[in-house]
């Protein structure tokens, strides 16, 4: 720690001395924790890629054995090296549990919100460090559940992510509703239990803890993005908690609040009185703005990238912070959409179906609005601007075939088939991890201290940009042709006998997209220890995370936090030398402010 | 083979990456800049490579419609099946237009102002005029698809009550379905879960009058040209009804009865007659020849020849076979029908079979079923 730091904390009283275990296991200082929810998410993330790479193995070469297989599954799930069908749906399940909610909703926001809201808004940490460190132990604590539960006798839940009951809550129906869904139950618990505390932090913090002239219009899309997906998770989240805990009640103590009129394994159950719809619209009360929990942070991040690579202030500011409110506001009254053909009433369906189409107005505006950044713009074609570009193009291609199922008619047809799948995976599965990546390569150097190579970023970018088109784009015809999906085999078909080439394509893109991950793997471990010594501004950004020094210090800046003076968003002002003036510079006499 | 040339090119493009990222690192020794930013050279190689990626889709699309086109279902088998393949299609126009465009844009952009030391962007913030174009077009595009996906569905799923149909109950359960027929009556009798008992498999209350004339079969027989009214039961998990040919799908909910109605307009003959389907049934049964060749050869059973059948899937996920809940669904001309239904025994002629077989075990009549009703009842009451 060099001696500016000693006497900055010295004056402040930040500073305790940092054990090891202060420092990076109990720690509360917002970017460590950062660093915690990342690395915790890139191993989550794994576990999920690897899994999706074993079920789609299956899907290609059914009935095939794998030596793989049996060493990875072992000889119950697996005997000989083939996939048995309960432990095809437990992957698949997991595989989407982890990836939405441990991956890109805690990997993704957790990361992000902790690193750039205080470095960004001016502020020494969160407004409660106590409580974000809490937030992050009880996810690692849920984490570590989720992966436990793959190692119980039964095996883990395998009644699809969205753990719809009476399937879930039958031990009977299938083997996974058993000690494995208990666990996933309570993981999930503890889950939104971490989650809400991040996001109220975060959600204080915004509003009480903004430097001097930081007023909300000036404030980085990201910071904007954060803050409104942290309000829709505070809103949304316990919904989900209070599903999760009547599915328990209904599990283990004999109520009845989803079940009803079942007859199974020879003999009629107790419950009356139920109904799993009102599940499912709980379950989808929270899922729905769930998918905006996701993307909307990944936006903020390629919002505020493609605005710093393009020299160029991001296209309408005022428009995409509306467009992120309109987004907010509109996703937590279009659940329904997702339970056109659940027996709701028809009448629901149209209502949902209206405030579904309405969503694609301000994406529309989103992406007409990136597409004009970078029209003219100055592009530095950075690894991260590569993902935000990316991002883009997945979240049209992904985005449009939205049009189809949030449309009741056309849903009935398309809804539960592998377009289901193709579609959100692109725009908000893809599109998501691509704003993660963008994420992790652009604020690298703030959190490390050091650079990423950025050939190796390169090369990671481009195989899997060819890999997700690849794997997804095909997936929509045989959705078309009315294959569905979490079927472990579509063999019991002959109608769907001309689907398995296809099948066969996009496993192999999912094979290569997959293990060249290993390249970014190895370019971000490696670089935490050998990359380039980083400086303090590399990519000449405005925001004011750049002003803080490479060396981490609790309470961020040495001295005075700086005073903001604009917007984010002065690259290529005529008005300046240079092609960027950060949030701190003064207006010059007589400089006026030329955007509205 | 198709996928050793993905694989051979894949690995082709990864060692042209390789390579071409050793190159970078070599000729950038010379500059001294390790930096890790992009330079000029990166953008312009980047911004070569993001025009090539446009390509890339524009190919895939293309090959893809060629390719894969013929794969996804063809001609509605069901009356308003036609209208909603209509607004499919008018949705696919208006989807590739918009794509065709704005991929255009974002790669073409990215190639276009790829960066140059010295140049320097255009100070463009905003423009209310653009934001307003943009989100004013959109809202009325949607609109008008709203207008015609709601009347559609207006259509679809309120079945009048006094329109003729014919009422079939749906039966789903791990990992089968079951067609109730509701007889000359043409009203399906009460059922229940708690009445389940041997034969009577779906639980049907043998003493409703409605019931008597009730037929229970494993096989869907449907009429060409009569909307069928599908009441649609589980017994233990969510199912899916899922008829892709017919555009039909609803869920099948324990403790409720779900609904569904469609006309079928072709006849499974007819249907198989198709020209588009003659051609796949002739694909799909090359490649089933040519596994077959693979299965004889390691000493295993050909498979048979493939002829077309309507299905009736699940599709919500309901268990580990949840993969193979199927039924064939028959659709006939109505003499055809009749001739079928005709002589199926109702379930409470079967009810009788089973027990005047297997005397021992006591009557199963409606009486003694009424009675087991009646405590059932009891024993949810004091609950």
């Amino acid at each position: 720690m060099s001696a500016e730091v000693q006497e900055h904390t010295h004056e402040h009283e930040h500073h305790h001395k940092d054990t090891f275990i202060t420092k990076y296991i109990f720690s509360i200082d917002h970017k460590m924790i950062a660093k915690q929810y990342l690395i915790t998410g890139i191993v989550m993330g794994v576990v999920g890629v690897v899994m999706s790479m074993l079920f789609r193995m299956q899907l290609a070469w059914p009935e095939e054995s794998f030596k793989i297989f049996n060493v990875l599954l072992g000889d119950k799930w697996a005997p000989n090296g083939v996939m048995a069908n309960d432990i095809y749906l437990a992957l698949v399940t997991i595989h989407g549990t982890i990836m939405v909610f441990f991956v890109l909703t805690a990997g993704l926001s957790g990361t992000f919100s902790n690193l750039l809201i205080p470095l960004q808004i001016g502020a020494r940490d969160m407004a409660s460090g106590f409580l974000n460190m809490i937030s992050y132990w009880l996810f690692f604590l849920s984490s570590v559940i989720m992966l436990s539960s793959l190692f119980v006798e039964a095996g883990p839940a395998n009644a699809g992510w969205t753990i719809y009951p009476p399937l879930s809550a039958l031990p009977q129906a299938i083997s996974g509703s058993g000690a494995g869904m208990t666990l996933w139950l309570v993981s999930m618990a503890i889950f939104i239990a971490a989650s809400l505390m991040g996001s109220l932090n975060y959600i204080v913090t915004v509003i009480n803890l903004r430097t001097k002239g930081m007023s909300m219009t000036r404030l980085p899309l990201t910071i904007w993005a954060f803050f409104v997906t942290a309000i829709i998770g505070v809103i949304s989240f316990p919904v989900l908690l209070s599903a999760a805990l009547l599915l328990i009640f209904d599990r283990s103590f004999g109520t009845s609040f989803f079940l009803s009129d079942i007859y199974i394994a020879g003999e009629v159950l107790h419950y009356q009185g139920g109904s799993p719809v009102l599940f499912e619209h709980l379950f989808w009360f929270l899922g729905h703005p769930e998918v905006y929990i996701i993307i909307l942070p990944a936006l903020g991040i390629t919002s505020e990238i493609i605005a710093t690579n393009s020299r160029k202030p991001i296209f309408g500011y005022r428009a995409m912070i509306m467009s992120i409110l309109a987004i907010a506001f509109l996703s937590t009254i279009v659940w329904g959409h997702h339970m056109f053909i659940s027996g709701m009433n028809p009448f629901l369906g149209s209502v949902f179906t209206f405030t579904t189409l309405l969503i694609a107005i301000p994406s529309a505006v989103k992406a007409f609005n990136y597409i004009t950044t970078l029209w003219k713009g100055n592009l530095q074609l950075n690894p991260a601007m590569l993902f935000s570009i990316g991002l883009v193009s997945t979240f049209i291609t992904g985005g449009l075939t939205g049009i189809i199922l949030g449309d009741s008619t056309l849903d009935i047809n398309v809804h539960d088939t592998y377009f289901v799948v193709a579609h959100f995976h692109l725009v908000m599965g893809i599109s998501a991890l691509y704003g993660m990546f963008a994420g992790i390569y652009h604020w690298f150097p703030k959190m490390f201290g050091r650079m990423l190579n950025k050939n190796l970023g390169y090369v990671h970018f481009w195989v899997t940009a060819v890999c997700a088109y690849g794997v997804f784009f095909p997936m929509h015809f045989i959705g078309l042709a009315g294959l569905p999906r979490r079927y472990y085999t579509n063999t019991n078909f002959p109608l769907f006998d001309d689907l398995q080439n296809v099948n066969v394509l996009i496993t192999t893109f999912a094979l290569i997209g997959g293990i060249f991950q290993l390249v970014f793997l190895y370019n971000f471990f490696s670089s935490i220890f050998y990359g380039k010594k980083a400086v303090q501004n590399p990519w000449k950004s405005n925001t004011l995370e750049w002003t803080a020094p490479v060396e981490h210090i609790h309470g961020n800046w040495p001295g005075e936090i700086p005073e903001v003076h604009r917007w984010p968003y002065d690259y290529s002002n005529p008005a300046h030398e240079e092609d960027f003036v950060p949030q701190n510079v003064p207006m010059k006499d007589g400089e006026e402010v030329l955007h509205h | 083979m198709e996928i050793l040339l993905v694989i051979l090119v894949l690995v082709l493009l990864s060692i042209a990456l390789w390579q071409l990222t050793k190159i970078f690192d070599l000729t950038q020794v010379g500059d001294k800049d390790d930096s890790q930013v992009a330079n000029d050279g990166d953008n312009n190689t980047q911004g070569y490579l993001m025009f090539g990626f446009l390509a890339f889709i524009y190919i895939f699309t293309i090959y893809g419609l060629i390719k894969w086109g013929p794969l996804v279902l063809h001609t509605s088998a069901s009356k308003h099946g036609e209208t909603v393949d209509n607004l499919m299609n008018i949705t696919w126009v208006l989807i590739f237009l918009v794509q065709a465009i704005t991929q255009v844009l974002v790669h073409y952009f990215s190639f276009k102002y790829r960066g140059k030391k010295g140049n320097k962007a255009l100070f463009f913030a905003d423009s209310n005029r653009l934001e307003v174009i943009w989100s004013g077009i959109p809202a009325v595009v949607l609109a008008l698809l709203i207008g015609y996906g709601l009347y559609a569905w207006v259509d679809i799923m309120f079945v009048d009550e006094n329109e003729d149909t014919i009422e079939i109950e749906l039966y789903a359960q791990q990992f089968n379905w079951t067609a109730r027929y509701s007889g000359t009556d043409n009203v399906l009798g009460k059922a229940n879960v708690r009445l389940i008992e041997g034969v009577n498999t779906l639980g049907v209350d043998l003493a409703d009058p409605n019931a008597q004339d009730d037929i229970v079969v494993k096989e869907l027989h449907i009429p060409i040209g009569k909307k069928i009214h599908f009441k649609i039961r589980s017994q233990d998990v969510l199912h899916s009804a899922f008829f892709p040919h017919f555009r039909a799908q609803m869920n099948c909910v324990p403790g409720m009865v779900t609904e569904f109605a469609f006309e079928p307009v072709y006849t499974t003959d007819e249907y198989r007659a198709m020209p588009f389907m003659v051609e796949k049934v002739k694909n799909i049964n090359a490649l089933r020849v040519a596994k077959s060749k693979i299965l004889v050869t390691n000493g295993q059973a050909a498979l048979d020849p493939y002829t077309f059948d309507f299905l009736l899937l699940c599709n919500k996920i309901c268990g580990a076979s949840h993969y193979n809940m199927q039924m064939k669904v028959i659709v006939d001309t109505p003499e055809d029908f009749k001739k079928w239904l005709s002589d199926k025994p109702t379930i409470v002629q079967e009810v009788k079979t089973a027990n005047a077989s297997k005397p021992v075990e006591g009557g199963l009549g409606a009486d003694s079923i009424k009675a087991k009703d009646t405590a059932a009842i009891a024993k949810v009451v004091m609950k």
